[in-house]
């Protein structure tokens, strides 16, 4: 095994990591806060992208200058959502919950084929071809670019979660919603934007790894499961553990790619999803015995 | 024999001992009372006794045979059984559905346990709704069909976790006749209660629980009079339902 | 209510003679959805675990019988029954690692979709078994080989399989077995508290489940000659398996049924007119619309409630 060919993996499956803690950051939020399983994630992940490509296309606008447009786009549809569909189910049983969202990601997933047909999709940009050569591995710029803005983005959701007051109330009613209500929060509001902010880092996500991969209406719910798979092994409701849930399946998957076949690389992370399950229900950093 | 014996249980969970060094026996026939302040421990050690819980230490025997790392349902099939404290009804089945569950324990053809199921419902009164949803049930029905479907299972030793919980004055009395009936046909009960009056009138014997340990055990009346229990939590005019 | 399914199946069972190969067609799949419904019945109705990967085991249903026929020259009749066998064995393994570890709600269906997608990936990436391409069954017209000139036949065996499938269901509801299983779907703690042994009736559920949707899987690929790992194994068919019985009335026999019945031609319909306006695979959005409606509505289902209409009722 040519060592250059694994410090590559390594290096694009740490960046690409990036773009899964995002998403993993988006879902665990809604789950933390609202206790809800999203299984509309992936689906409105893909909306994010032909958000993207519309921009892109209709209005030249780069995904890496238009994504804060698909963010505030997939929060305006998760306030929506949540205000009509969502805030029903909120204390129904979880077999429940997945089912709405499921009809809602078939909803979505055919709305877009309806809309954009199946046929994979890309968007164009200048920094889609950039490569910075590091000795014997290269760094895709679309990549680390698409890192650095995750991780930026990643901050931001954590100092509006600690440093401002609907942040707080947001966490306040994670721990307790009960008690959240009882000091007179509005737990329904507090509950829209948790699951508008949801939606706006997978929107997010959507628009910056639009230039990196080929999207298309049918890749909604393996997006899905594989926000699922980096959530419960990170740790549900955790943000750090949806980071570097994030980083760790995408790495995972990486090396799944580079030493059994690209194809395979769903392997690594859905075993490494069952050992999690069997071992450690709560997650790398959730609370255990839950 | 004792029909169920405690040497030395202990619980913790995490930093919180929740139960210490509890030893307690119980002889065939008998009404024990558990009491205690909220936080004592006493659904810990029924949790513990039932199974659905394992101790940290000591030895937990019914009928003289060790019950520790038995599943709950495997207990149950030994003759002890259990009622929980927030009742939990099978909301969407019937009040018979409810009880013939617990029949099947013992009488696993259908049939057969739909009959048994039938007169255990009769029992304890709640024959005219035997067909009607459990959630549609007041709450002291509701209190009723836990009793009902633990009696089903025919056990010898029956856990009664605040049965009397939120019931109104005439419903504790029902209730407290009930148990006197259940008793009179040969099964033990172990209740943990919070209703002084009731606990005090029905049981033979008290133990008190104050923060996992056993403070005091003996008559009601003597319960009722020891200082440390008193200085726990209860009060003087308890010790007239003790005299009874 | 027996002599009307007495003559509902009397009906079903003349129809053929006037029936046009296109709606025979519609038929054969409305029994057969509702036959791997009913068999996801077992475990994620009566029991309420929801499994939202049962397309594992009709894909090793199919792959087994399909193997097995092409390879060893084994009957599929005799195949069929190796397959449910070998999906069985899977399921005994999806169930041992779910119960035994305490895995409920969420991170059981969790569980299920991973070990299917695990064996779609394996099965893309194998070439013994085909590989991306998948199997392709050449056409002999032989019954021994499970293939019929006549799709009356086809039609003939779905209906079998699905009412076989429904009559399992109803013992099962008046048994032991599947008052335990109401009371560990209402509440498994305080059923283990009454003597269930919640882990044992859970696995036997799972066991029957898995048997007979591995079965439906042999049915599967021999009636459409070909096998594909994205097809059989992917999350859209355990869509299809789960929805039928979830809008018809989880936990209820006749669920399954009435969801097919509803859902399969309402799917054609749909498939119809989108694919006229080239919008192929749109129908699904009727899935989704349906879903959430069931969901908010109609949370046990069209059947309860058509019965609660109806004047009767509910156990």
């Amino acid at each position: 095994m040519d060592p250059a060919l694994v410090a590559q993996g390594l290096l694009s499956g740490l960046l690409f990591g990036g773009v899964y803690s995002l998403m993993a950051v988006g879902l665990t939020l809604i789950f933390g806060v609202m206790r809800v399983v999203n299984f509309a994630h992936g689906d409105m992940m893909v909306w994010g992208m032909y958000l993207a490509w519309l921009l892109s296309t209709r209005l030249g606008l780069d995904p890496y200058v238009s994504f804060a447009a698909c963010a505030a786009g997939l929060f305006v549809l998760g306030l929506g959502l949540q205000r009509w569909l969502v805030d029903r189910i909120v204390d129904a049983p979880h077999e429940m919950q997945i089912l709405l969202m499921l009809g809602v990601a078939l909803i979505l997933e055919n709305v877009a084929l309806m809309a954009f047909g199946p046929d994979p999709q890309r968007v164009a940009s200048p920094l889609g071809r950039a490569t910075l050569w590091l000795g014997p591995v290269f760094v895709d710029i679309a990549r680390l670019v698409t890192f650095a803005v995750a991780l930026a983005l990643t901050l931001v959701l954590f100092l509006f979660l600690t440093r401002t007051d609907l942040g707080r109330l947001m966490r306040a009613a994670a721990d307790n919603s009960y008690g959240a209500l009882v000091i007179g929060a509005d737990v329904r509001r507090v509950y829209a934007v948790a699951f508008g902010i949801g939606a706006a880092c997978v929107g997010a996500a959507g628009a910056l790894v639009s230039p990196i991969l080929p999207f298309q209406p049918s890749g909604g719910l393996p997006l899905s499961v594989t926000s699922f798979n980096i959530v419960i092994i990170g740790g549900m409701g955790s943000l750090v553990g949806a980071f570097v849930g994030g980083l760790l399946v995408s790495l995972a998957e990486s090396m799944g790619a580079v030493f059994l076949s690209p194809s395979m690389k769903e392997l690594v992370s859905f075993s490494l999803l069952i050992v999690i399950l069997l071992f450690r229900p709560a997650g790398l950093f959730g609370r255990s015995g839950a | 024999m004792s029909l169920l014996e405690l040497r030395a249980v202990s619980k913790r969970f995490g930093g919180l001992q929740a139960v210490h060094g509890l030893s307690l026996e119980m002889a065939p026939g008998e009404i024990l009372g558990l009491i205690g302040p909220n936080g004592a421990g006493k659904t810990t050690i029924f949790n513990l006794i039932s199974g659905f819980l394992g101790p940290n230490a000591g030895e937990i025997r019914f009928d003289g045979r060790s019950v520790i790392g038995l599943k709950p349902h495997a207990i149950c099939l030994l003759g002890l059984a259990r009622t929980f404290q927030i009742v939990r009804p099978f909301p969407h089945l019937s009040v018979l559905a409810n009880v013939r569950v617990g029949a099947l324990a013992r009488h696993p053809r259908a049939a057969d346990a739909l009959d048994r199921a039938r007169a255990v419902v009769e029992r304890v009164g709640l024959g005219d709704k035997a067909a009607a949803p459990a959630s549609s049930l007041t709450l002291s029905e509701r209190k009723r069909l836990e009793l009902a479907r633990a009696l089903a299972t025919e056990p010898r030793l029956l856990l009664l976790d605040e049965v009397m919980a939120g019931l109104t004055a005439t419903e504790t009395e029902a209730m407290l006749t009930l148990l006197r009936r259940i008793h009179e046909v040969g099964v033990s009960l172990l209740l943990i209660e919070h209703n002084m009056r009731a606990v005090m009138s029905l049981s033979q014997r008290i133990v008190v629980l104050s923060f996992g340990e056993k403070i005091a055990e003996g008559a009601p009346s003597a319960i009722a009079s020891d200082p440390k229990v008193i200085e726990a939590y209860l009060g003087e005019e308890y010790v007239h339902a003790a005299q009874d | 209510m027996k002599l009307a399914a007495l003559g509902a199946v009397a009906a079903l069972l003349l129809l053929p003679a006037v029936l046009d190969k296109y709606v025979l067609t519609v038929f054969i799949f409305m029994f057969f959805y509702a036959f791997l419904g009913q068999a996801w019945n077992v475990v994620g109705g009566y029991a309420g675990q929801l499994s939202a990967g049962h397309a594992a085991f009709v894909g090793i249903g199919a792959y087994t019988a399909v193997l097995l026929s092409m390879n060893a020259g084994v009957t599929p009749w005799l195949g069929m029954f190796v397959g449910g066998i070998l999906s069985a064995a899977l399921g005994t393994v999806i169930g041992y690692l779910g119960f035994r570890f305490g895995l409920r709600g969420f991170y059981f269906v969790l569980l299920t979709v991973a070990f299917a997608e695990i064996c779609r990936i394996v099965a893309l990436n194998t070439d013994a078994v085909g590989g991306a391409l998948g199997l392709y069954i050449t056409y002999t017209g032989n019954p021994w080989q499970f293939q019929f000139a006549d799709s009356r036949v086809y039609y003939y065996v779905a209906l079998a399989l699905m009412l076989g499938a429904t009559g399992i269901v109803t013992w099962i509801e008046r048994s032991r077995f599947g008052a335990y299983l109401a009371a560990i779907r209402e509440d498994e703690n305080a059923s283990e508290a009454l003597g269930v042994n919640t882990f044992k009736y859970k696995m036997l559920a799972m066991i029957v489940s898995s048997f007979l949707t591995g079965v439906g899987g042999a049915f599967y690929a021999f009636s459409l000659f070909s096998l594909q790992p994205n097809a059989v194994f992917g999350i859209p068919l355990s869509v299809e398996i789960i929805i039928r019985p979830i809008v018809g009335g989880a936990g209820t026999p006749l669920g399954p049924i009435l969801g097919s019945f509803i859902l399969t031609p309402l799917a054609e319909i749909s498939r119809a007119y989108f694919a006229q306006r080239g919008w192929a695979g749109a129908h699904l959005i009727v899935y989704g619309m349906l879903l959430v409606g069931v969901v908010l509505f109609l949370p046990r289902g069209a059947y309860p409630a058509a019965r609660r209409l109806l004047g009767r009722r509910g156990a």
